[in-house]
């Protein structure tokens, strides 16, 4: 079974990012970059399927410009087999995304794909549920654990109210959540023999995909500042002020 | 021009969501349109007809939907779309598992988590773990929609007599099915529409501690909620987790003990009108948010604040 694990180029979770002076969007200058971290916790999970012998091969793919190479080969370098690049320096939609990875799916005859429930940076949660429907498959998001037996794949799945057990027919689309695992780090040799693994990079022409896209961010601004707050000495002066200053208990 | 919005509900009773998200449909404007999408859930069609503001209630009551399956869902939505050019859904495993796939079967882009409502097609929606506001516009035929329950008042749950018109529709994908389903059980307010929240994070250092701040939240008909590490821990469940990957809330008070204020759970809490912040450590980053902070060991000002509520 091949595994097909979609990876995204995003700020580092650490970083506070800051809204550009001209409003256009954030300010990535010098901003450390990283995968995802829900893409890297659905890499995990692939790799951890092929040590199991559920998995025969994990195939990680990105869509983006080519400093993408390096979230892939990061994630080449956790245990992924190989990697392919879908390379174009347009800013691209989820649903494009969809479509492109779709059409890098059925090349590659994947059984299972396994996204990151959302990405840090536009927190869309879209890409996922968009591919799976595009592919005509069952999803489960916001995955917690998942076991796969004889064509049926069990889920359990984050939800507002607790938890969730679905069975999926495969092929079937995963999208992770926080808690599916803990992802493993890159040892030196296997950073090292992530270089010699194979990178393909293919077009949106390549294809035969259509990435226009009908959603345009106008402005990007800061949120409104909170006022600055006070220490309070003590418990008692807590209490005043919710009660008097607040009026909030 | 009308709206239709997905109800959230547990086939019983409708979920506050949906009236936040009904009021962001009346925002864009035209005929509003809930959709019940269920199993024996007449008594939530009911509901949803008193709610103000709300002209039809569409009711699909079969086994197919019975657990919103996001497959037979979608599907359902798909079939319907026709006569809208808004859908709209609350931000909540149901909808965000469902319309993405409702945009992309209609070949429209999604968006996300809308706070605020600029015009018919144009929304403000928050990117970057809320760091950030993006006014995005979409020119696609139908807006397909979340809806971030803290940036819109909920509708009245009583005052409207909407027709109820029951649609035959039993789309069933066969392709997932429904196993089972643990539901924490729990007397307190729904997080997400509590007036008052007390959260704990890593420095509460084991499950049996939140009981300190249930005894608080007995006396301030409080939610409980808990930061990432607190559920990774396995103190609490993870249905309690506020922030970027959690549940977004905006209390009237949120107290905060022995969390530090990673900007994940910043942007689960920080719209909250009053932030109340314990902590030990004065460095720690949850009190340039706060309101009221108060640098002391929790397992002393915990029981010394619950005193004197
Ligand atoms: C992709 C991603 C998504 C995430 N999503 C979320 C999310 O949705 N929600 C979320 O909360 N986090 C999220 N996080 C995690 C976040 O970055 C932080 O790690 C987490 O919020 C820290 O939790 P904490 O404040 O409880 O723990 P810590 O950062 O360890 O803080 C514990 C605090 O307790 C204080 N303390 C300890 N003992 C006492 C005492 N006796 N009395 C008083 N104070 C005490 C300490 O001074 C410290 O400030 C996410 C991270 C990533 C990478």
């Amino acid at each position: 079974m091949k595994v097909l694990v979609p990876v995204k180029r995003v700020v580092d979770a650490n970083v506070q990012v800051r809204v550009a002076s001209d409003n256009s969007g954030v300010d990535l200058n010098n901003v450390k970059m990283a995968i995802n971290p829900f893409c890297e916790i659905a890499v995990e999970e692939a790799i951890r399927l092929r040590e199991k012998d559920v998995a025969s091969e994990v195939i990680v793919v990105s869509v983006g410009t080519k400093a993408c190479q390096e979230q892939l080969r990061t994630a080449l370098a956790l245990g992924a087999d190989r990697a392919i690049l879908v390379e174009t320096d347009e800013d691209l939609q989820p649903l494009a995304i969809a479509k492109l990875l779709k059409a890098v799916s059925d090349k590659e005859g994947a059984e299972l794909t396994i996204f990151g429930k959302q990405s840090i940076d536009e927190d869309n949660g879209q890409t996922g549920q968009m591919f799976a429907a595009l592919a005509g498959l069952a999803q489960g998001t916001f995955a917690s654990e998942i076991t796969i037996d004889g064509g049926k794949l069990t889920v359990s799945r984050e939800t507002d109210t607790g938890e969730q057990t679905l069975t999926l027919n495969m092929p079937a689309v995963i999208t992770a959540d926080l808690r599916l695992n803990e992802p493993r780090y890159a040892s030196l040799p296997n950073i090292m023999k992530a270089k010699k693994k194979p990178m393909d990079v293919v077009t949106p022409a390549d294809l035969g995909v259509e990435v226009t896209s009908n959603i345009k961010t106008l402005k990007v601004t800061p949120p409104a500042e909170r006022a600055a707050g006070i220490i309070v000495e003590s418990v008692e002066d807590l209490v005043d002020k919710l009660k008097n200053v607040a009026k909030v208990i | 021009m009308s709206v239709l919005v997905l109800a959230e509900h547990d086939n019983s009773e409708l979920k506050s969501a949906t009236l936040n998200t009904v009021t962001a449909a009346t925002e864009i404007g035209g005929d509003v349109t809930i959709l019940v999408a269920g199993s024996d859930c007449g008594a939530v069609a009911e509901q949803a007809a008193k709610v103000a503001g709300v002209a039809k209630v569409l009711v699909a009551d079969n086994a197919a939907y019975a657990n919103m399956l996001a497959e037979n869902t979608a599907a359902l939505i798909v079939e319907l779309a026709g006569d809208y050019s808004a859908i709209l859904a609350p931000a909540m495993a149901n909808g965000k598992g469902i319309l993405p796939r409702v945009a992309a079967l209609l070949d429209v882009g999604q968006i996300s988590e809308i706070i605020a409502v600029e015009s018919a097609d144009t929304f403000v929606r928050p990117i970057y773990a809320g760091n950030a506001l993006a006014t995005v516009q979409s020119s696609d035929s139908v807006k397909v929609i979340t809806v971030r329950g803290t940036g819109f008042d909920g509708a009245a749950a009583e005052g409207g007599s909407a027709a109820v018109e029951a649609i035959s529709n039993a789309t069933d994908a066969g392709i997932s099915a429904f196993v089972s389903e643990q539901v924490a059980a729990s007397d307190r307010p729904d997080l997400t529409a509590a007036k008052v929240v007390i959260s704990g994070g890593r420095g509460m250092q084991n499950g049996e501690n939140f009981k300190l701040l249930e005894a608080v939240a007995d006396k301030l008909g409080a939610a409980i909620g808990a930061s990432r590490a607190a559920v990774d821990a396995g103190f609490v469940a993870n249905d309690m987790q506020v922030g970027q990957t959690g549940k977004i809330v905006a209390p009237e008070l949120y107290i905060a003990v022995g969390i530090s204020g990673a900007i994940q759970h910043l942007a689960g809490m920080k719209d909250s009108k009053v932030i109340v912040a314990i902590n030990k450590d004065e460095e720690a980053p949850i009190f340039q948010v706060a309101d009221f902070g108060l640098v002391a060991d929790l397992f002393e000002a915990v029981p010394a604040f619950e005193a004197l509520l």
